[in-house]
């Protein structure tokens, strides 16, 4: 068994998280269909696939609960289903929708959040509330029991960190005195809120501020279990048995934003399982500048096609040097685990049985 | 892009927006344009690029020879618009630093997409709101991933229904009369030749018309891989089986066929609307001579 594969082998969650564009869904479709060979049963939890992958994983529409769909797999690749695959598309607004559900202390404060204009706003448009979704999504699947593993793949946010500090934002939005301030103000704090409504009112206009303070007096009444659950919420991405796997490609950004986010898990408790560097190129070790390469070519080639195919092997080999750099560069920051590099594909996965090729090499 | 004032540059994250964001404006300075780039969210990916970093929120700073750039982020550009528009010092100052007034700006669906667009905005008047600020001829912002654009633009429209008078909604209607003016606006998509970027400008071409009756401007296709092999090459190197050369040339060839696909199915998507391609470049860091290059290419693709 593969060192990375080892360390997911107990796991109950697993984590995909990086900078956008670096094939993060990919390789969580990968992992958890790897998962699933290993006699696990899977729910795999994405957020955007791309047609053909959701095609292939047979996700044709958002259903919000994970369907099984490891008949799809094909017999045989060297890949044989010893356990159950299910996947889902997260679908944002639903969820937030089943959380007020569940909240909400009566029918009568739930219809009245969903009809709020505020409430609608929040749900969809804000940033950030795919982070909050995709989390809850999580708690809920863990709470089932359903499943040995869950595989998310985190929203291609701009800073991946934005996900870890959901919970977070949540509960410490939830605790700051300041809904009470909307709500109830009184004494010193009345002054104050009466200036800042003021000046609301004034560069507003009246009617969003009354909408704005129904919509908190409502949600008054879910505080207590939305605190609570918060708190779970965190307690659940530190515990032992969840881990991240940080995806990145070799470019500078994203593997900034790879180290950053590797040392932001160290320093919030969380566990890092593994980094995997995504669309690598093979690395020539022998000589391989024009000259060299041309003549070693030119008896089977001749001069012009020997050339054309050295010019290449050349800017292809720039690339290999700039993901070799960059797996040293994770090695010097981040220590062990080694990370593992996938290599770069002429083209996108668009079959399960690339995908389960790919989980071969994540867990190889 | 020429004639511009406002030139928007999105793209799904990862495709290499900033990049393009920079050589475009770079484009402008050697027309002799006074032209600034401006980030969101405090990134300052297009300032590194330039060779130079990002000053402190909202400070403009000149990273690269006749070109300035910006970062904004949200707070700052709260307290720029409290400074300008609340008069006296000491209801701005307290509003500012209120804990109420933070919640509500993070809360009021579309207020922190305004503030921020807001500031950009500001940076179009001539002259500027801002004392002592020079003004400019164009303004390219790096914008958020097409994901989030819309909701950036579609922000003061958005507000202007919840919020119908005051200072916000007078503020909201120049700035969507800016937005919806084609002489002076233009998006410009940036994607990669691969199936989830071409996917989401096609989708960002139909959104931006649908929800905010904006047209696409140009498309500028990133990192495009071309082969330099016919057939009989392919079968000729076919013959060298494992040599590590012929790996790289089978695989550039791959690359290639799928990227052609790719801009074959995006140009079909525009219906003849301009895209531009840019090469894929070898180099390990985009600096100043890689942006150079792109904009040297950017200058003799443009009609």
């Amino acid at each position: 068994m593969s060192a990375l594969a080892g360390r997911l082998a107990d796991k109950r969650i697993v984590i995909c998280a990086g900078a956008g564009g670096v094939g993060k869904t990919t390789v969580s479709a990968a992992v958890a269909l790897g998962l699933a060979s290993r006699g696990r049963r899977v729910a795999l939890v994405t957020i955007d696939p791309a047609r053909r992958l959701a095609e292939a994983l047979g996700l044709d529409r958002l259903d919000n609960e994970p369907r099984r769909i490891d008949g799809a797999v094909p017999a045989g690749g060297g890949l044989e289903l010893s356990g159950e695959l299910s996947a889902m598309m997260l679908d944002v607004k639903r969820t937030f929708d089943e959380l007020i559900t569940l909240l909400a202390p009566d029918v009568a404060t739930r219809e009245a959040i969903f009809a709020n204009p505020i409430y609608e706003q929040l749900s969809t448009l804000v940033a950030g509330s795919q982070e909050y979704s995709a989390i809850a999504k999580l708690f809920e699947l863990a709470q089932t029991g359903s499943y040995d593993v869950i595989v998310l793949d985190t929203p291609p946010s701009r800073n991946a960190i934005d996900f870890l500090r959901a919970p977070d934002r949540l509960t410490g939005f939830l605790e700051s005195h300041v809904l009470a301030v909307f709500l109830t103000p009184t004494g010193h704090m009345f002054r104050a809120a009466e200036i800042v409504f003021a000046a609301v009112r004034r560069i507003t206009g009246v009617g969003l501020l009354d909408d704005l303070t129904t919509f908190f007096r409502l949600l008054s009444g879910l505080l207590d279990g939305l605190g609570r659950r918060a708190g779970n919420v965190q307690r659940l991405l530190v515990d032992e048995q969840t881990v991240f796997l940080v995806v990145t490609s070799s470019e500078h950004a994203p593997l900034d934003e790879a180290i950053f986010l590797a040392r932001e898990l160290q320093r919030n408790g969380m566990h890092r399982a593994g980094v995997i560097v995504n669309r690598v190129h093979p690395l020539d070790e022998g000589p391989c500048d024009v000259a060299t390469t041309a003549r070693r070519l030119a008896s089977t080639l001749g001069a012009r096609l020997s050339n054309a195919v050295a010019v290449v092997h050349e800017d292809v080999q720039q690339l290999a040097r700039r993901d070799d750099a960059a797996l040293a560069r994770l090695r010097a920051t981040l220590g062990d685990p080694a990370p593992v590099s996938l290599f770069d594909r002429e083209r996108d996965l668009h079959d399960i049985a690339q995908v389960a090729q790919l989980a071969a090499e994540v867990l190889r | 892009m020429t004639g511009k004032q406002f030139v928007v540059v999105t793209g799904k994250g990862g495709v290499g927006k900033s990049t393009v964001a920079a050589a475009l404006a770079i484009t402008a300075v050697r027309r002799g344009q006074r032209t600034i780039v401006a980030e969101v969210a405090a990134r300052d990916d297009a300032a590194r690029a330039l060779g130079g970093r990002a000053g402190a929120p909202l400070q403009e700073t000149e990273p690269y020879p006749g070109l300035r750039h910006v970062t904004i982020d949200r707070r700052t550009a709260l307290e720029q618009y409290l400074r300008d528009e609340v008069p006296g010092p000491l209801p701005a100052l307290l509003l500012a630093r209120s804990r109420a007034f933070e919640v509500f700006v993070a809360t009021t669906p579309g207020m922190s997409d305004l503030l921020t667009i807001g500031a950009v905005w500001e940076l179009l008047q001539r002259p500027r709101h801002r004392r002592g600020a020079s003004p400019y001829d164009l303004v390219v912002l790096d914008a958020p991933a097409s994901a989030n654009l819309v909701g950036l633009l579609a922000a003061p429209r958005a507000f202007r229904s919840i919020a119908r008078v005051g200072p916000v909604a007078r503020q909201s209607a120049a700035i969507e009369r800016t937005l919806a003016d084609g002489d002076a606006t233009e998006v410009v998509a940036v994607a990669t030749p691969e199936q989830m970027p071409v996917t989401e400008t096609l989708m960002l071409r139909g959104e931006l018309t649908r929800q905010l009756g904006i047209e696409l401007g140009a498309v500028v296709v990133n990192r495009v891989v071309r082969s330099p092999f016919t057939a009989e090459d392919l079968a000729a190197i076919a013959a060298l089986e494992d040599d590590t050369a012929a790996r790289s040339a089978r695989w550039l060839h791959g690359r290639a066929q799928a990227h052609h696909e790719q801009l074959s199915r995006l140009r079909k998507g525009l219906r003849g609307r301009s895209v531009l391609t840019l090469p894929l470049l070898f180099e390990r860091r985009i600096g100043r001579r890689e942006l150079e290059h792109l904009a040297d290419l950017l200058e003799r693709r443009e009609p």
